[in-house]
């Protein structure tokens, strides 16, 4: 069993008069890949944006490497190595793909190495290196979001629903990005709504609900219980094939 | 390398500015005459004290209404030690820094205390330093002269007494001065702005959570683009004074000022720093030419009874609003927005 890298404990979160989660409690550990699943409105990206520190846990710990971040600001936490890619894609329309991958290196330059390895992942970015973010199709956003999050080596990268809204074959494409980074052994905590990709590249499982974490074990073993997934997503991998 | 990397881009674009600064550069011996040669200095000055604004609103998303204070500062800076210490370079290197520092002080304190908050807030906040700084020039008369101002003498080299040969005299000397720290200035502004700070900047206007996510301390960067656009500012108020030989709340610090200063970033194009050589030298143009043109035009047309009334010189700034309106409608992006090629 792998060293726990991220703990959630208790974790509660208010959005102005709301009450979004209700004490949340899971972990992600050093080198898989967690999947957050959970119906729409459960609570999954209020969390990953509560352990970024972009709303603050009411109540609860939010444990990192060991270290309470919970009380710290965004960019202290992001700065202890964590990468967020945000729902909307969080890229910088205004600046040049370039400009937007230098932002999350804080230098004037960038490493050639991790450059060819990113270009390897998403040869579409080499080709339009030099042109503003906004232009880029949705995908070759998405792909720019989690580049981003990957031109540096981070302990933990934190991917609020890639997939969503993308044509079929960019989703192909990024499901196979997430395979090379897991083989790459990168901590990967994923929140995704497109369950063939969460059975794909998932290692462990934890799936919320109103809030709450109401199941958390592996992911290839919810995959093989369809009246698990029925019970608590309300789907069967067998309809998302 | 001197333009940072960021050149115009755009033919017309590239031909409108060059023009301007080619005119610029030669502006005493194009047009000898003391009012053209106030209006290039204007212009000069005009051009850092919007690029500096452009930083912030333009690069940063900042709304600020405290900009013409900043611009006070250097320009009470260097006439209080005019005034009080004599007419000597020493005085207004002197005058200068104190100014400029004062300046970088203040806009620290206001940034790190208040950018915290929402934009409309911050606005809120500068106006009432603003206003607070306007009241205080006012009021403390031992120092600034009150509502009446400064007056004072400046170095000789700076005077029309100081003979240079050839019919030239320290007013050259003044205008080269002005012109040189202005260039300079708008250069290591377009520096900061295509610096990697400047690339944060933008992040930052537009998110400032993303930027946050990235580990980008947003409040520092705020902070930091606050207090360059100031000393920026202060440092332009300093060249008015110079130039005026004179320094009053309604010469560097109205209302009225900033409002023509957020009108000169509108009507250039926000975000492009060269959006303030078009627009300071257009606002200045038809501030000191629109009604006299107006003037020979009425007369022109003082046989066609409906075209003299319209033309009437005293109409002037119902034209200068027309031409503002359509400028804004016509190029939504500014003039330079428009003309430049992404």
């Amino acid at each position: 069993m792998s060293e726990v890298l991220l703990e959630l404990r208790g974790v509660e979160t208010r959005v102005g008069r709301y009450q979004i989660l209700h004490g949340v409690d899971f972990a992600a550990r050093r080198g898989r890949v967690t999947m957050l699943l959970g119906r729409n409105g459960a609570g999954k990206t209020t969390t990953l944006r509560t352990i970024m520190g972009l709303w603050r846990a009411g109540a609860g710990s939010i444990t990192f490497a060991g270290r309470r971040i919970e009380a710290l600001g965004t960019p202290e936490i992001a700065r202890l190595g964590i990468a967020y890619v945000p729902e909307t894609m969080g890229i910088f329309s205004q600046l040049t793909v370039r400009e937007n991958l230098l932002l999350a290196t804080g230098r004037d330059g960038l490493a050639s190495d991790r450059l060819d390895r990113l270009f390897a992942l998403f040869p579409a970015l080499r080709e339009r290196y030099s042109v503003p973010a906004g232009v880029l199709s949705g995908g070759q956003k998405q792909m720019l979001a989690i580049g981003r999050a990957i031109i540096e080596p981070r302990s933990l990268l934190v991917v609020d629903e890639p997939t969503k809204g993308l044509a079929p074959h960019v989703i192909e494409v990024l499901i196979e990005v997430f395979r090379r980074l897991k083989q790459s052994e990168t901590t990967i905590l994923l929140v995704e709504q497109n369950f063939r990709m969460a059975v794909s590249v998932g290692d462990d499982v934890a799936v919320m609900d109103d809030g709450r974490i109401v199941h958390a074990g592996s992911m290839a073993d919810l995959a093989a219980d369809e009246a698990l997934q029925h019970r608590l997503l309300g789907l069967s991998l067998a309809v998302h094939q | 390398m001197l333009l940072s990397g960021d050149p115009p881009r755009g033919r017309i674009l590239s031909a409108m500015l060059a023009t301007i600064v080619a005119v610029l550069a030669v502006a005493p011996f194009l047009f000898p005459s003391t009012r053209a040669l106030a209006v290039a200095e204007r212009i000069a000055i005009l051009i850092v004290l919007t690029a500096s604004y452009d930083m912030l609103l333009g690069y940063t998303g900042i709304v600020s209404f405290a900009h013409t204070m900043f611009f006070g500062m250097g320009a009470y800076g260097v006439a209080i030690a005019l005034t009080r210490f004599g007419a000597g370079w020493g005085q207004v290197v002197i005058g200068a820094l104190a100014g400029m520092l004062l300046a970088i002080v203040v806009a620290a304190i206001v940034g790190l205390l208040s950018l915290r908050v929402r934009a409309i807030f911050f606005a809120m906040i500068t106006l009432a330093v603003a206003s607070f700084a306007q009241i205080l020039a006012s009021t403390m008369r031992d120092w600034t002269g009150g509502e009446d101002g400064l007056t004072f003498e400046v170095p000789k080299t700076l005077t029309s007494a100081f003979r240079l040969g050839g019919g030239y005299n320290g007013n050259l000397v003044t205008y080269y001065l002005i012109f040189t720290v202005a260039a300079v200035l708008f250069l290591f502004l377009l520096r900061v702005v295509n610096s990697p700070m400047g690339r944060v900047l933008q992040a930052i206007r537009e998110n400032e959570f993303r930027a946050e996510a990235l580990g980008l301390r947003t409040l520092w960067y705020r902070t930091l683009a606050g207090a360059i656009a100031a000393a920026a500012a202060s440092l332009a108020g300093s060249l008015l004074a110079l130039q005026l030989r004179y320094t009053g709340p309604d010469a560097t610090l109205s209302f009225s000022l900033m409002v023509d200063i957020l009108l000169i970033v509108v009507i250039g194009g926000m975000g492009t720093l060269y959006g303030a050589i078009v627009g300071a030298t257009i606002m200045t143009m038809a501030q000191y030419y629109l009604q006299p043109a107006m003037g020979g035009l009425a007369n022109a047309f003082s046989g066609v009874p409906l075209m003299q009334a319209v033309l009437d010189p005293d109409r002037w700034l119902l034209w200068l609003g027309l031409l503002f309106i359509a400028i804004v409608y016509f190029f939504p992006t500014g003039i330079v927005g428009r003309l430049r090629t992404p």
